[in-house]
């Protein structure tokens, strides 16, 4: 079934956000963003810089107090959770990839410490248990299971983003928000990393939100896209018809790939 | 002594302390804010404990005092010579003789009764602080009840040792709702924090003051493949004899013997009585 198909059918979403909105003072972060993600699903979300981007996850994530709207997650808002079952959703089902991975890292913590924290703050109590599987994931997200015992410090910048992400899917989400995952990583590592992330998002049937500033992780990646300009969507579609004919400027300077990344 | 109200601190002060330890006995484990006042030692000398066990005594009390299970360590003799100069009670080195024991790092040998307190002196308070340093992180933590972090710190040991190596300060789940810290006593001491005696414990320069009531059970968190171990050397006491005592390994002579000792001396010198 394609991402049309199943759009289109009667599967229900796996997200579905409505009015969110978020002020800094006077100034817009993000404003009455709506849409909706469905299992398996990725989205693309661009736009220029200030645009929003961040704000709009970090609502999401529940890093930042939204000031209005619903993130209706498997039928019930999120946002008006209770505190410890928030959390708890927060470090089970769903997952969160920062740009710089010493934001997602405990940096003073081995590799499989930091792969084994959402297991051992789930319950998992058997320490052969929980390294075994550390082990899997390193191996998953192509870093030498030797490493265990190593902290991330002694790693490189594509290698830390790997055991972010593989810190974050130890324990199956289904949804994965990412913030410019890529960014910040030279051209070879981030083609590496996105291949990963492809094979990852299949395997795992992950739903995922993730912002970019980088046409070729749209394209890779993406199944849907979405185009935000001063903290308002202005453009949402399959990526394929939006970047064949791309109505908003940002979009078309982003297709003709001219923008400064 | 005509220059200071009984115990030193004035009752107003005594009364804010009694208030806080009425709380973490309340709440077990849960560490509670507290005014600290400047006391005339410095914060390494144990304050914390000091304003408990003032805010504790009556004139009717006896005082011991031990500093790493003795009780003629510098620390110890000013602690006690300080109350009996400030409450004028009565001090004793026995145990058993004692209603309120103030402590740095060991319980006592001989077993405690239900009409003894015992107050430690607690340097860091926060068993969390270790992975995280934010203070509005950890409370939110012990609030959520979202430990995930103590098992972190234990698996690290593990990963780097082959075995959970903290000795000291060995962090444990207090009535199956708060994880703490029982101060730098050893391991070997954790299985006896469940005791007849009220247990008090005391922060100063954190200004934290938390409690185990009579017979709070305590669990040291542990691995299920890495089980809790009170271990102690393996040996016995080159005095006594005792085998089932914490020891102290002391290098003996200029030759660099080395022996072991009990640490609990007034226990020690009992046996051999
Ligand atoms: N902490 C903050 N305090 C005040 N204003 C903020 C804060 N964070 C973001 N903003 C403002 O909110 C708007 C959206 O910012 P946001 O970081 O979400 O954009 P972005 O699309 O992620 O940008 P970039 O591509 O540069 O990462 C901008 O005008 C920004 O200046
Ligand atoms: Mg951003
Ligand atoms: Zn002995």
């Amino acid at each position: 079934m394609s991402i049309l198909e199943r759009s289109i059918s009667a599967e229900a979403p796996l997200l579905s956000v409505n009015g969110l909105t978020r002020f800094y003072g006077s100034r817009v972060g993000c404003q009455n963003v709506a849409f909706d993600l469905y299992p398996g699903e990725v989205m693309g979300i661009v736009g220029e810089s200030g645009s929003g981007k961040s704000t709009l996850l970090s609502c999401l994530a529940g890093h930042l107090e939204t000031d209005a709207g619903q993130v209706v997650y498997n039928g019930q808002d999120v946002l008006t959770l209770p505190e410890p079952a928030r959390r708890r959703l927060m470090r089970t089902d769903w997952a969160f990839v920062h740009q710089h991975a010493r934001d997602g890292l405990r940096m003073n913590v081995s590799a499989g410490g930091n792969v084994g924290e959402r297991l051992m703050a789930g319950g998992a109590r058997h320490y052969g248990n929980i390294r075994k599987t550390a082990e899997d994931w390193l191996e998953r997200v192509e870093i030498d299971p030797g490493r265990i015992d190593d902290r991330p410090s002694a790693f490189s910048g594509g290698m830390q983003q790997r055991l972010q992400i593989a810190r974050g899917l130890v324990t199956g989400p289904k949804l994965v928000l990412m913030d410019e995952p890529t960014g910040g990583l030279d051209v070879s590592v981030q083609a590496r990393l996105l291949d990963l992330l492809r094979g990852l998002v299949r395997r795992m049937g992950l739903s995922v939100v993730i912002v970019t500033h980088d046409i070729g992780v749209v394209r890779l990646l993406a199944d849907r896209l979405m185009v935000m300009r001063h903290g308002q969507v202005v453009e949402h579609g399959l990526t394929d018809r939006v970047l064949d004919d791309p109505q908003h400027a940002y979009t078309q300077l982003l297709v003709n790939s001219v923008l400064p990344t | 002594m005509s220059d200071y109200n009984f115990a030193y601190l004035d009752e107003p002060t005594k009364k804010m302390i009694r208030r806080a330890i009425l709380k973490g006995l309340a709440v077990p484990g849960y560490q509670v804010p507290f005014a600290s006042r400047e006391m005339p030692m410095p914060y390494g000398w144990g304050t914390g404990g000091v304003q408990v066990t003032a805010a504790c005594l009556t004139p009717e009390d006896t005082l011991k005092v031990i500093d790493q299970g003795a009780d003629d360590t510098t620390n110890a003799v000013s602690i006690r010579s300080f109350f009996a100069k400030v409450a004028g009670v009565a001090t004793t080195t026995r145990t058993g003789e004692a209603s309120v024991i103030q402590t740095r790092h060991r319980i006592p040998e001989t077993p405690l009764r239900s009409d003894q307190i015992l107050v430690y002196q607690v340097p860091i308070p926060e068993p969390l602080r270790f992975l995280e340093p934010r203070e509005t992180e950890t409370r939110r933590m012990h609030a959520l009840e979202e430990y995930g972090l103590m098992h972190i710190k234990l698996y690290e040991d593990i990963a780097r040792h082959g075995a959970i190596a903290t000795a000291y300060a060995y962090p444990a789940l207090v009535n199956g709702r708060h994880v703490f810290d029982p101060s730098p006593i050893p391991r070997f001491d954790n299985p006896r924090l469940e005791s007849p005696a009220i247990q008090l414990f005391g922060a100063g320069r954190e200004q934290r003051i938390y409690a185990l009531p009579p017979f709070t059970r305590v669990q040291s968190l542990d691995f299920d493949d890495h089980p809790f171990e009170a271990s102690k050397a393996d040996g016995a006491c080159a005095l006594c004899g005792a085998t089932h005592t914490y020891l102290d390994e002391i290098v003996a002579d200029d030759q660099g013997t080395r022996r072991f000792q009990c640490s609990d001396t007034d226990y020690c010198m009992e046996r051999r009585a």
